[in-house]
């Protein structure tokens, strides 16, 4: 995929100290994103492509290949969290 | 009790009880709080704080119309500084682009502007007010100002056109509508008759929500509330009692459920003489119906018992005198002649009770 993926508008990502985990706010409600997509989530800025974001990503952890990050790209956008610009 | 109980998600809170307009769908108490009475901005700073302690990631700011609080920048600006989601549901008068500008910068999410009908005749004459223009000018500056817009529309007998309020909808730019037929709480009880739907209405809105919301994907989001009363089975009221969500009232109240003021046999906490955290995990009120333990037959062995939670104690409260009663709306409840009893015969009313001031005490 080659667009630059950002947080759909009135999606925010915070960290919950009661929780002690990420979580994305939206009107509707919260949800939990596990590690992994919150590592990628915090990457979405609207300005990074999926492979920068994999770049970033692999200065953390170990083999992170590009697939993986549009994976939980496809599954955050179905869920109305991310969108492509 | 053998639940656990998670920390609240949600805060709804009702900065007050004044309001410009006179729904008579509205479901705010028949005795409203007087102004004197609601919390002071200290309070409601500290209501913040100590939501947030426990775990509340969204805040509602409602009401009445949270607008008319000056102090609304104020609690805006800190809910927002705790890390909480800022929606603030309004009926649009009063909101100005300063104001507005003003709250944005503050931090505010997410704007839920209601509309009470398709075109300005309609929605005036149940608004009880010229709001409608209003309306359509405040969501104009939701969308210049960059936020989400919902809009949010209370469905009834004089306002079920889903069409037209579809097509209104995606004029003012939604990015979300709302389209919830009337649940029957507070005023809106008085009005019962004259707002109940009919069959044919729901009939026909159902297949032009599915055919309107599969044309708009990815464009407007469509929720449609049904009208409960028809369902076979109940709605899963608030995802369980004591769950997720807490509602403060303009004085203080505690409130598991915005309508939970109508169970006159729950006793009520306030913010005034008992700590947040206390309410939430310990209260008589907010334990009352949490979990299963309260359940009796039919619902204690029911295979839906976690889908809809025995569905909405204030429910069965007004309609039985008994809050821990299965929701007559329940097919399986016993007591479902009730409900189908009113929908035979609704009563005579027509004309509408328009919501007034009526001030407790
Ligand atoms: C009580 S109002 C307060 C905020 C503001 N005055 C307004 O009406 O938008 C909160 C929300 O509840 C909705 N509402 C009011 N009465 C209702 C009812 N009987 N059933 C379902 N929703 C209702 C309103 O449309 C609004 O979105
Ligand atoms: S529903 Fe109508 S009358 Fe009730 S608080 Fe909202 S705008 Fe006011
Ligand atoms: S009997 Fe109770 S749990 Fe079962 S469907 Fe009805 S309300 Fe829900």
């Amino acid at each position: 995929m080659s667009g630059k993926p950002r947080l759909r508008k009135g999606v925010r990502l915070s960290f919950d100290k009661t929780r002690d985990t990420h979580v994305l706010l939206f009107p509707e409600g919260v949800l939990v994103p596990n590690a992994t997509a919150a590592a990628v989530l915090e990457l979405c800025d609207g300005e990074s492509t999926v492979d920068d974001i994999a770049a970033a990503l692999g200065t953390r952890f170990r083999g992170v290949r590009a697939q993986d990050v549009t994976d939980v790209l496809t599954r955050l956008a179905d869920r109305r969290v991310v969108e492509w610009t | 009790m053998d639940v656990t109980v998670a920390p609240p998600l949600g805060m709804l809170a009702e900065l007050t009880h004044r309001c410009p307009l006179h729904c008579p769908y509205c479901s705010n108490p028949v005795e409203l709080t007087a102004r004197a009475d609601e919390l002071t901005t200290g309070q409601w700073l500290d209501v913040l704080d100590a939501a947030r302690d426990i775990g509340v990631l969204q805040v509602h700011l409602s009401g009445g119309e949270p607008l008319a609080r000056p102090d609304l920048p104020e609690l805006v600006t800190r809910a927002a500084d705790l890390g909480c989601y800022v929606n603030l549901v309004t009926s649009g008068l009063g909101l100005t682009e300063e104001r507005l500008a003003d709250l944005t910068d503050r931090g505010l999410a997410h704007v839920q502007l209601s509309v009470q009908g398709p075109d300005a005749e309609r929605a005036n004459r149940i608004a009880g007010a010229r709001a409608h223009e209003h309306k359509l000018a405040a969501a104009a500056l939701v969308k210049e100002a960059g936020l989400p817009l919902t809009v949010n529309v209370v469905l009834h007998k004089a306002n079920h056109d889903v069409g037209a309020l579809i097509a209104l909808a995606e004029r003012m730019g939604a990015d979300r509508l709302e389209l919830a037929n009337t649940q029957y709480y507070g005023w809106a009880l008085r009005n019962r008759a004259a707002l109940m739907p009919t069959p044919e209405q729901l009939a026909a809105a159902e297949p032009v929500v599915r055919a309107q919301a599969r044309r708009l994907r990815g464009t407007m989001e469509i929720v449609y509330v049904v009208a409960d009363y028809y369902e076979k089975y109940p709605k899963p009221c608030m995802y369980g009692w004591g769950a997720r969500q807490l509602t403060v009232a303009p004085n203080g109240d505690v409130l598991p459920c915005p309508a939970a003021s109508a169970i006159a046999t729950l006793p009520v906490d306030n913010v005034k003489t008992r700590p947040l955290r206390d309410i939430w995990y310990d209260s008589e009120s907010f334990n009352a119906y949490r979990g299963e333990e309260w359940m009796r037959e039919p619902c204690r062995t029911c295979d839906r018992r976690s889908v809809d939670f025995g569905g909405c104690r204030c429910q069965a409260f007004q309609l039985l005198g008994d809050a821990a009663a299965t929701d007559p709306v329940c097919s399986r409840s016993p007591d479902r002649g009730v409900v189908d009893l009113l929908l035979r015969s609704p009563g005579e009313q027509e004309e509408f009770v328009m919501r007034g001031p009526v001030a407790a005490r």
